[in-house]
């Protein structure tokens, strides 16, 4: 690259603005995470480094609402993304692969309206359909109302993924007398890997997020940590809500970081 | 439904797995007819219904819900009907809130994405990475960060104080300033990775054939950068505007009861104290109408540059 060309592609602020943008986005939560780590009973006064904030939130007399509250959040987002993927790779498979077809546009829309119609609303419309069908509210309600919004967030990877993918693959395994099953699981499948673990740990992620969906079908007595947070922070905000903010911050990372390396390793191919 | 699944008008689908189509699209068309379609056509239902006092509704067709959000009948329902400005002015704070936490999106986004789009590879995807991640984390964590940032003795506050640049705090939480920050703070990765793509695959040799006939740097910017990179621009805006109109986290952990968006509102006919369940349905139901005539807007524009593009290239 020529030095003229890096000069027109330059613009004079454009650097600040980036750094101010990350600034903005991060600030709030590395403030966060060092105030995790205070030593003081007030949260603003710095006491010193320690742990006990830390050892409050897995010990303390709050751990077992936060113990149950964290089973419930990670056992939910597990299934939720498993059913999920499963049905989005399916999807994917008839999307991409299936060839024109009438109402193909009409399904496009109905596989992403979860994103499309905002979360309240969702929210509302599942509360008020369990009810009208004398379903009652508590972890199986948040557990499907999980795996429908999370299908569209499972099948945007998947199927950018497959679109990368020639046909002639699979239809080299069939030539060579695989059935659609073989041609599937040891031919199709590896290639996708990269596409449905992203898709996996993206609805993972958004199932652990959900705050609205959750707080509207999951009935009494019924905690996921989102929920569990709120009702705490409605009283203050306290430091071992700053500490578990902050483990799941560092969750957050790993998980992104993964699914980053996946899709590097998947480039490479 | 395997007579339709064999023969479109172009013959049999080849492809190994076109023949399964149908029953692989079965999962994915049940669940979200089921558990999103029908519910959203039930709570088109229930906004017509009549209300039962703390929750749920009576079999009774009525348009009370509509009628209350629009009009102002006098407290025994008597008097000459005017229009009711309380729920109206909740609807267009959120939308001017929406709007305005979309432009500072697209303000601070854009040039954050030309930035990161016009790196060297190597460094590009570590920009790239590090915008990624909030996004990736808990939005109620975000929110409750950013409550604690600006409290009026939280640490900006504090330093500020510390450093003598204020005589008193400076009163954040609970001013719609405060929502705008955490709307913006919500959303702002939405707004940069659909610019990023849009901007990565921008021609800069366009760029240069602008500086070659001697347009400036800022008329190529706002000629010919912003026009070609449009989708993305428009796609960054639909993002953030959809889901700060019915936010929920931001209005009520940073703004409190004065400053109540449509989604406090829905939120406090089934979870808080007004328990007006159809009311809270024709809320439901205004908020996905203006969303659905965005979003018909945004699919009008895109196929008519999709269709003027194809015109262009024949």
């Amino acid at each position: 690259m020529n030095k003229s060309l890096k000069d027109i592609r330059h613009y004079f602020g454009f650097l600040p603005i980036t750094i101010l943008c990350l600034t903005l986005l991060y600030g709030p939560l590395i403030i966060v995470m060092i105030y995790s780590f205070n030593d003081s009973q007030s949260i603003t006064i710095w006491g010193g480094f320690s742990l006990r904030w830390y050892e409050d939130v897995f010990f303390g007399l709050e751990a077992p609402k936060f113990k149950k509250a964290a089973f419930n959040s990670f056992s939910i987002a597990l299934m939720a993304a498993t059913t999920a993927t499963t049905v989005a790779t399916c999807a994917a498979i008839a999307m991409v692969r299936g060839g024109q077809f009438r109402g193909k546009g009409i399904t496009f829309g109905l596989i992403n309206l979860p994103i499309m119609v905002p979360e309240i609303v969702t929210a509302v419309a599942t509360l008020i359909f369990f009810s009208t069908i004398g379903f009652k509210a508590g972890y199986a309600t948040i557990l499907v109302a999980h795996i429908a919004f999370c299908i569209p967030f499972a099948y945007l990877p998947i199927s950018a993924r497959l679109q990368g993918i020639d046909e002639s693959y699979e239809e080299a395994a069939v030539d060579l007398y695989a059935t659609r099953l073989q041609a599937f699981f040891q031919v199709l499948m590896p290639l996708m890997l990269p596409g449905i673990i992203s898709g996996f740990l993206l609805a993972f992620v958004i199932s652990l997020d959900d705050f609205i969906i959750t707080n509207f079908v999951k009935g009494a007595g019924v905690e996921t940590l989102p929920t569990a947070i709120f009702g705490a922070v409605k009283q203050g905000i306290k430091p071992n809500i700053m500490a578990i903010s902050t483990l799941l911050l560092f969750l957050s990372i790993v998980i992104v970081t993964f699914s980053y390396l996946i899709n590097k390793s998947g480039e490479k191919q | 439904m395997s007579a339709s699944s064999s023969h479109p008008a172009s013959g049999k689908p080849h492809g190994v797995f076109a023949g399964l189509r149908n029953w692989l699209l079965l999962p994915s068309w049940s669940i979200i007819c089921i558990f999103v379609l029908a519910p959203i056509a039930i709570m088109l239902v229930y906004s017509f219904l009549t209300k039962e006092f703390r929750g749920g509704v009576i079999w009774e067709f009525t348009f009370a819900a509509y009628d209350q959000f629009f009009l102002n009948r006098g407290l025994f329902g008597d008097e000459p009907v005017k229009i009711e400005w309380t729920y109206i002015n909740i609807f267009w704070r959120s939308i001017w809130q929406a709007l305005l936490a979309t432009v500072i999106c697209l303000l601070i986004g854009f040039p954050t994405a030309y930035y990161i789009a016009t790196r060297p590879a190597s460094t590009r995807t570590i920009w790239l990475f590090m915008v990624t991640v909030p996004y990736w984390v808990n939005l109620l964590i975000r929110t409750v960060s950013m409550k604690f940032l600006i409290r009026d003795n939280g640490p900006i506050n504090e330093w500020l104080l510390a450093l003598d640049m204020i005589n008193e705090p400076i009163h954040l939480i609970n001013t719609p300033i405060a929502v705008q920050l955490g709307l913006f703070y919500s959303y702002l990765p939405f707004m940069v990775l659909p610019l990023y793509a849009s901007i990565e695959r921008y021609d800069h040799s366009l760029s240069e054939a602008a500086a070659d006939l001697y347009a400036s740097k800022w008329f190529t910017l706002w000629h010919i950068i912003v026009p070609s990179v449009k989708p993305g621009i428009v796609a960054g805006c639909i993002l953030v505007f959809i889901p700060s109109l019915g936010a929920f986290l931001a209005p009520d952990l940073l703004g409190g009861a004065k400053n109540f968006m449509i989604g406090s509102l829905i939120e406090e006919q089934f979870k808080g104290t007004a328990g007006n369940w159809p009311f809270g349905a024709a809320a439901s139901m205004i908020l996905l109408s203006a969303v659905l005539l965005v979003l018909m807007w945004y699919a009008r524009s895109t196929s008519r540059a999709r269709t003027k593009r194809g015109r262009g290239s024949e």
